[in-house]
């Protein structure tokens, strides 16, 4: 296996995992909704619905983490040690959430079931948006600069340097960063309610409200989503070009598309079954199994999304002040050899997707006991 | 330059802060898991006794309230890696991102997935399906603990690896001596067994409280043997990979046993201090006596780190000076101030490399190549200018060191004692002394477990990877406003998360030890 044959499978297996991370965040989705839910009892089954699959979510994000540490190391380095405000607010989101579901109903928790609802919902919105705006970073770029060579220097040895002084917080600010920060929140919203359609009975007026957020949500993530695929495909993109110098190309992402053909095709298919999901559910009310076509779309979307921002020679994390500093997964990555023995462990994952996949319907076949949280 | 120190010192403070907190739930959920795992193997095996099924959801739920606590520290932990050490991220994460990769792929996944099943699969699985899950979840929890403790014993024994200059960073080339570091296998089993020994305290404790009240008598007894056994397995295995951990500590940092036993001049069949206090004027560069009070026991030192009575160990002066026998012979070891200037010589050669590639000079660039990596194992000294910043903080080393040693003595006969008295004399175990000694052991279990990691992490200072990185290279660009704010931030959502997890586990403890005995 060569280098370059292991940097792009570590880029497959990053994209993947940053997929399935997006089509998770439909409990995020579900949590921005406990508001919605007018009684007590709906959010409890809000709750319930989404109270044993938040773990996946979260453990999906924390390997997404450690992947790209071992993967592409450098983009680890200078992303979290530069947008240190992003990340940090993103983190503390799901700090809140990862307590909020074991405690919210148990006696003596301190603060009050409505605390730590809002917990929740802080979570599903700014979890949602915060991550679509780390991932718009890497799309319309970021202020840094890497310099190797200043390890030599005692006194300021720092190899990536952020060149905004707000240290991220001016990334929240872009309105790019938030088109797609709001795209990916209605888009979990979307997924929320068709999940809990999926697989809560009974409650008329819950599943009518559901139906609403999917038609009211539905609509505005479709915008979004029509907004932010035309800025992408005319923005320009960072590439290595003849003379190994990063150029930014007009239209890039669009030419990408366009030559890694395969991408598109993703991209097509991904969205036709994102609308046919959400159209289901809208049309036909027996239709149970939304979740899987807005589901697998999503992943289609969202691995197409990494393609195109970091395969033929990309920089899938521009640098905005100095181009030359953009990592691409050619100039970022981690060596041969950790990537040949990461890539043996990585022939687990399937494995790991068959116990996931084998447990979920194992508990997904039977009745609930009664509400536990 | 005071800065970046400043900045060093509060990202020092934020991940001791969040590493504190992070261990304050994990040793629990490590040896709690497997408490709960066998007290649901003894139900199923008895045909989904209900007295056992009792006793298994109680500490069940326990394990749930703590286990939350612990995702939410460990998130930030591992991000801290990249947002606090960013340089660090890059010199070493192509070594130390493999690890942390293999935790998700193999543990996080694992306990995440089996963990619902434990909490919400009683009606919807069968029981032994629900008992796989309950190992499952305990075994995850181990394998978490497996692959981060390989990454900490890597940063403390780099091995396995070599310097890349085109890339400036390490890079692994024998992931097996990576894993496998002796190092690596005595920090896991001292780590995960202590964890053992916590939870089997703190079952044993709170079963106290119940027998103190009154309250569920058999349930308590029947939980004070299952952890107590869990626990003196736990505690005794500390204590012999506690010894084994001493001895690679000797062999590969020996300036941290040193300052773990105050010592600044060594000897041969050095005495251990079993019980001292520092003289607060004793400094690198006078010679005032280091204690001002010890009771020691010859030759023990000599014992604990190279087991022989007889055997040389080292003081920081020794160390320092690059004094040391083995076997009555001279061991070639290097002086800190050799180190200090082979570490600029291989700075120096890195950046001859540097300019020798960039001008197209190979025969230059292979000379300098030559002479980095004759110096490259003593590159970090190079960012120090005298041999006392090498020294790390004594009092705290060697004050937790010794903490960690006395309450682990201590636990270990009062786990043999809960565990003879449960069988022998169970009554006695509602003696109300025993049982406020019991509730008090919980508190000194966790101050333990605290001061063994600020033994370790401490000691090593100012190594964030030992001889190659100083702690202040390690650092990110970061305004010290930043760290001070985040520092600050995550104090008040620990602390305040912390006091719903205790609130809510006393609550529950003391809501269900009131149910009746099944």
């Amino acid at each position: 296996m060569t280098l370059s044959f292991l940097q792009n499978y570590w880029w497959l297996l990053i994209s993947v995992l940053g997929a399935l991370l997006v089509m998770m965040l439909f409990v995020q989705g579900g949590q921005s909704m406990l508001f919605q839910a007018r009684t007590a009892a709906h959010r409890s089954i809000i709750i319930n619905s989404l109270g044993s699959k938040w773990e996946l979510t979260f453990t999906t994000l924390v390997v997404f983490g450690g992947a790209f540490f071992a993967s592409f190391p450098l983009f680890y380095s200078t992303s979290f040690g530069g947008a240190y405000w992003l990340w940090m607010l993103i983190l503390s989101s799901f700090v809140l959430q990862a307590v909020s579901y074991e405690y919210r109903r148990k006696k003596g928790n301190l603060y009050g079931v409505g605390t730590y609802d809002i917990f929740l919902f802080i979570n599903g919105c700014l979890g949602c948006i915060l991550l679509g705006v780390a991932v718009g970073t890497m799309i319309w770029g970021a202020e840094f600069t890497v310099a190797k060579s200043n390890l030599l220097d005692p006194a300021a040895p720092v190899i990536s340097t952020w060149d905004n002084p707000s240290r991220g917080l001016e990334a929240i600010l872009s309105w790019r960063n938030l088109l797609l920060g709001f795209t990916i929140l209605f888009l979990a919203r979307v997924q929320g309610a068709i999940y809990m359609l999926d697989t809560t009975d009974g409650d008329r007026e819950f599943q009518m409200m559901l139906r609403k957020r999917v038609l009211c949500s539905g609509v505005i993530f479709v915008t979004l989503f029509i907004i932010f695929a035309v800025v992408l495909l005319i923005s320009p993109a960072y590439r290595v070009g003849a003379l190994g110098h990063i150029e930014a190309i007009p239209y890039g992402f669009l030419d990408n598309l366009v030559t890694l053909w395969w991408a598109g095709v993703a991209f097509v298919v991904g969205t036709v079954l994102v609308l046919c999901g959400i159209a289901g559910v809208l049309v036909f009310k027996g239709f149970r199994h939304g979740a899987w076509y807005t589901g697998l779309g999503t992943v289609l979307v969202v691995m197409s999304l990494f393609w195109i921002i970091g395969y033929n020679g990309t920089a899938y994390y521009p640098s905005i002040t100095d181009p030359e500093s953009s990592l691409t997964i050619a100039n970022s990555s981690s060596s041969i050899f950790t990537l040949t023995v990461m890539s043996y462990v990585s022939l687990a994952i399937p494995f790991v997707l068959a116990y996931i996949i084998y447990v979920w319907r194992a508990m997904s076949h039977k009745e609930t006991e009664p509400a536990s949280y | 330059m005071n800065d970046l120190i400043t900045v060093v010192d509060w990202s020092r403070w934020q991940f001791a802060l969040t590493a504190m907190y992070h261990w304050l739930f994990v040793p629990l959920t490590l040896g709690l898991g497997v408490i709960v795992a066998v007290m649901e193997s003894i139900c199923v095996r008895r045909g989904m006794d209900g007295k056992w099924l009792s006793i298994t959801k109680f500490w069940m739920r326990l394990f749930g309230i703590n286990f939350a606590l612990g995702v939410a520290t460990g998130i930030i932990l591992e991000f801290e890696f990249g947002t606090n050490w960013s340089n660090y991220s890059w010199f070493v994460g192509d070594i130390f991102g493999a690890p942390l990769a293999i935790e998700g792929i193999f543990a996080f996944f694992m306990e995440s997935t089996f963990v619902a099943v434990m909490f919400f699969g009683w009606k919807r699985v069968s029981p032994r399906f629900h008992l796989a899950a309950t190992w499952l979840t305990a075994i995850g929890a181990t394998i978490s603990a497996l692959w981060i403790l390989v990454a900490n014993a890597w940063m403390q024994y780099p091995s396995g690896m070599t310097f890349n200059p085109d890339m400036m960073r390490n890079e692994m080339t024998d992931f097996w001596a990576v894993a496998l570091s002796p190092v690596a296998i005595n920090k896991f089993f001292h780590a995960v067994m202590s964890g053992w020994a916590l939870a089997g305290v703190f079952v044993i404790g709170v079963s106290s409280w119940m027998l103190m009240r009154r309250r569920r008598v058999e349930f308590a007894v029947r939980s004070i043997k299952v952890a107590g056994w869990v626990g003196l397995v736990g505690i005794v295995l500390t204590a012999a990979t506690g010894h084994g951990s001493a001895v690679e500590v000797s062999r590969t940092q020996p300036m941290k046993l040193a300052a773990m036993e105050g010592l600044w001049n060594g000897g041969h069949g050095q005495e251990l201090v079993a019980f001292g206090i520092l003289n607060p004027e004793k400094t690198f560069d006078n010679d005032v006596d280091p204690y001002l009070f010890k009771i020691g026991l010859p030759g023990a030192l000599s014992v604990l780190a190279r087991n022989d009575f007889n055997a040389f160990v080292p003081g920081i002066n020794d160390v320092i000076a690059g004094r040391d026998f083995v076997g009555g012979k001279p061991l070639d070891t290097v002086a800190y101030t050799e180190r200090m200037e082979r570490g600029r010589a291989a700075r120096a050669a890195l950046a001859e490399y540097s300019v020798a590639v960039n001008h197209g000079n190979a025969e230059g660039a292979e000379a300098a190549l030559k002479a980095l990596r004759a110096d490259y194992p003593y590159f970090g000294y190079g960012y120090y200018d005298s041999p006392a910043d090498f020294i790390p903080p004594v009092a705290v080393t060697f004050y937790s060191f010794h903490i960690m040693v006395l309450a682990g003595g201590y636990l270990m006969a009062f786990i043999a004692v809960m565990l003879l008295l449960a069988y022998v004399r169970p009554m006695w175990l509602t003696n109300k002394w025993l049982c406020l000694l019991g509730m008090f052991s919980i508190a000194i279990v966790w101050i333990c477990s605290q001061a063994g990691w600020v033994c370790a992490e401490v000691g090593r200072q100012p190594w964030v990877i030992q001889d190659l990185m100083p702690t202040r290279a390690a650092i990110s660009a970061l305004s010290v406003e930043s760290v001070r704010l985040t520092f600050w931030l995550f104090a008040a959502v620990f602390t305040a998360l912390l006091a719903a997890e205790a609130s809510i586990m006393l609550r529950q403890i003391s809501i269900h030890s009131k149910e009746t005995e099944e």
